[in-house]
């Protein structure tokens, strides 16, 4: 059996799912953000795959495209919680609601 | 209307005042007195000498042709409603300009005078010349609209004038009741103007200003459906702006503002608008028999109602008040039975000696310490000899005495009312009446005022002195006007030619030429025939029957007797019999006298029939419910509760759960990709 696009579909789809309830359900920060980043490579494959079925190249221009804001993310991200963590000492989400109001 | 000769002289006939107001009026400073007195009455000057110089000229013009017009642009154009800001002169316009600037002139230097220790003396000023720029802007605007701007301007400058001295409670509320009977009478006036406007808009050609008298007469056909409508609502202005029954109340207490003011506002200028419009929109009138016929009561009823109140009051002022009152109705009464060119003769020769009257009474107020009541006057005729004189040959020449200038225009409306068809004899009879009443009255004043002893107190009488020259002169050249003002009307029955009705004979030509055309309505027309006749046949003797010149020469003898015999009876019992008047006083009880004395109770019946009931409606229902309930209640609080409800709904939202707003989040996705998927 050939693996077609329905394939990488069900693949794209089931890491999306995993990061979304990773976001969904976690409370450390850094989890619920490597769940963010699973989620963008979960449209990468999705893109790459369609890319590859129409023979159009401009879906993986998005892919590189989503790497670099991945990237972006990943650094602003974690810089953030890195000095969220050196005031606060924590970095679970149920706790840091300070601008609830 | 055609071919009308363009002069630029004519915006500065309007402008000159305009400027002095506002070099007088913005400048944030105080200025010397005699350069403020300089620039107020220069300007005033300046046009008054534009005013003659283009009157010359209009004089030189063939009659048909006698308008001279100016342009300062488009005012604004909306579709096809277009404006002009432009002004013209024809003969109507020529004598209510040279009117307005003589008298406001003579009455601007007078005010020098009057006013000189006055601390508001230069807001005063800035006052008096922006009320003679609106004046002129009514008097001088080629279209109703700018009529109407002069209109609304006049009035306002009454109100800042009437409650010049606003420390005291009473001028400030004197003045807020011109104001407010005033508007009361202009919202039936821009209501007319609106109903010219729907009339006329849809039949107009390109370029052809609306509100134009020009195009109003050209196309007063159009108007003549609606003519009654609009010539009553129109009307309702001209009763409230020149104090006709029932919105004349303002009057008399708008002698709060000072003498001069009374003068030149509620004598001479202002209050003649209401005649000018009736005068100016004559072809609208003459369509309309209804309105004619109101506009001949309303001016005989207001003629002889406030002459019979001016015989009780004691204030020197409201006695020339009400007899201001009183000549309006008589203008009223001519414009009323057709006899437009006899009313604005009377406005002239009123202006003139009704202008002195005031000036004189003013200068009677100066001597007396600032005492107005005329039981602690008299004897003044030796202290003030001018004053005396001049007042003297105003009495005269409102009583009607021959040959002085009341004479003629009296006597002219007495015999046109007697003559035109409309309303019969009665209007004739009431305005006899009217006259006989107003020679008593204004002798009765000269009398308390001049005659006998001085009833004033030690302080006061030492204090008795003549006015100074710039206070005298203007009476003295007013005196001359009054007595040889009316002789430019000399009728033909006595060997005259009435020139001011020849000269004015172009502007109402029009009018009758559409009173003659058949008129719709078998009724209508009969009476528009009558008009026709009124207006056109009678100014010429020529062809006169001879029964009917005699009796002319009966009516005028009849009212100058009539005339003649209220001065001697008012004489009489005011320097002989004065115990008669204490006696007529106590007559009935006194109730009669107290009824006159009160003004027929006018003031406390309208406090009755409107001002309660308005305050009522104000005070329960306007604002306990209108104001109180629906708009801070529901409107203004109630859009800030369903805001508050609103927050405190979303508030749940924001609790500060990132994992919240991330189920949140994905619900929505969820619930968005779903309604894609289900709606393709």
């Amino acid at each position: 059996m050939a693996i077609g696009l329905t394939h990488f579909l069900v693949l794209a789809t089931a890491l999306f799912l995993i990061g979304m309830v990773g976001v969904l359900v976690r409370r450390n920060a850094i989890i619920m953000l490597m769940s963010i980043e699973l989620m963008l490579s979960a449209t990468n494959i999705a893109f790459a795959a369609f890319s590859r079925h129409w023979g159009d190249a401009s879906g993986q221009v998005f892919v590189l495209m989503n790497f670099a804001v991945a990237a972006a993310e990943a650094a602003i991200g974690l810089g953030i919680l890195v000095e969220i963590y050196r005031r606060r000492r924590t970095v679970n989400v149920d706790e840091l609601k300070t601008l609830m109001e | 209307m055609e071919s009308a000769a363009v002069d630029t002289a004519l915006r500065w006939i309007v402008l000159a005042p305009l400027l002095g107001a506002a070099g007088n009026g913005l400048l944030n400073r105080r200025l010397p007195r005699r350069l403020v007195g300089l620039v107020a009455c220069g300007t005033v000057a300046l046009s008054f000498v534009l005013a003659v110089r283009l009157f010359l000229r209009l004089l030189q013009l063939p009659p048909a042709e006698r308008i001279l017009t100016d342009s300062l642009g488009a005012w604004f154009s909306l579709g096809r409603l277009t404006v002009d800001l432009g002004f013209s002169m024809d003969q109507l316009g020529a004598v209510m300009a040279l009117v307005v600037t003589g008298v406001s002139f003579l009455i601007h230097v007078y005010s020098l005078g009057y006013m000189a220790h006055d601390a508001g003396f230069q807001r005063f000023f800035a006052y008096m010349n922006l009320f003679v720029f609106f004046m002129l802007t009514l008097v001088l605007g080629e279209n109703l609209l700018l009529l109407f701007v002069g209109w609304e301007g006049v009035g306002l400058c009454s109100y800042l004038l009437i409650s010049f001295w606003f420390g005291e409670e009473a001028n400030a509320a004197a003045g807020k009741k011109a104001f407010v009977v005033n508007r009361i009478g202009d919202f039936g006036f821009l209501i007319g103007i609106f109903l010219i406007g729907t009339t006329l808009l849809p039949h107009l050609g390109a370029g052809e200003g609306l509100f134009s008298f020009g195009t109003l007469a050209a196309h007063r056909d159009l108007l003549a459906p609606v003519a009654t409508a609009v010539g009553l609502l129109l009307f309702l202005g001209a009763t409230g702006k020149s104090a006709q029954i029932p919105l004349y109340i303002w009057l008399p207490d708008a002698m709060a503002g000072p003498t001069p003011v009374s003068a030149l506002i509620h004598a001479a200028t202002m209050v003649t608008a209401g005649v000018y419009m009736l005068a100016r929109l004559h072809f609208i009138y003459v369509m309309s028999p209804t309105a004619m016929l109101v506009v001949a009561i309303v001016g005989a009823a207001t003629a002889l109602f406030s002459a019979t109140i001016a015989l009780a009051q004691n204030d020197i002022k409201r006695v020339l008040a009400y007899s201001t009152v009183s000549q309006l109705g008589y203008m009223v009464l001519a414009c009323g039975v057709g006899a437009f060119a006899a009313g604005i003769f009377h406005l002239m020769t009123h202006a003139f000696f009704k202008a002195l009257l005031f000036l004189g009474s003013g200068s009677v107020i100066h001597a007396m310490s600032n005492t107005q009541d005329m039981r602690v006057m008299g004897g003044l005729r030796r202290a003030l000899p001018i004053t005396f004189w001049t007042f003297l040959a105003a009495t005269l020449a409102i009583a009607g005495i021959f040959p002085l200038a009341g004479f003629f225009s009296k006597d002219e409306i007495l015999w046109r009312a007697f003559s035109s068809g409309v309303g019969g004899h009665v209007l004739w009879v009431v305005g006899f009446l009217a006259a006989g009443l107003t020679a008593f009255y204004m002798m009765r004043l000269v009398v308390l005022t001049f005659f006998g002893r001085n009833r004033a107190s030690e302080k006061v009488r030492e204090h008795i002195h003549e006015s100074p020259p710039t206070m005298t002169v203007p009476l003295v050249v007013l005196a001359i006007l009054s007595v040889v003002g009316g002789w430019i009307g000399w009728p033909h029955v006595l060997g005259g030619s009435n020139r001011f009705a020849q000269w004015l004979e172009p502007v109402f030509h029009g009018g009758a030429a559409a009173a003659s055309a058949p008129a719709p309505g078998g009724a209508l027309g009969e009476t528009a025939a009558l008009l026709h006749q009124a207006l056109v046949e009678t100014p010429h003797a020529v062809g006169r029957g001879l029964t009917e010149g005699l009796q002319e020469w009966i009516l005028m003898l009849a009212s100058l007797g009539i005339g003649l015999l209220g001065l001697a009876f008012g004489y009489w019992l005011y320097a002989r019999r004065i115990r008669i008047v204490e006696r007529l006083r106590s007559l009935a009880g006194g109730a009669l006298y107290r009824l006159v004395a009160n003004k027929y109770y006018v003031d406390e019946a309208y406090e009755a029939v409107f001002i309660k009931p308005g305050y009522a409606l104000s005070r329960r229902v306007l604002w306990k419910w209108i104001d109180a309930g629906l708009i801070d209640g529901l409107l203004v609080n109630g859009s800030a509760l369903c805001v508050a409800i609103a927050g405190a709904v979303l508030r749940l939202f924001q609790n500060g759960m990132i994992r919240f707003y991330a189920y949140i989040f994905v619900l929505g996705v969820t619930a968005f990709v779903l309604y894609l998927t289900l709606a393709t």
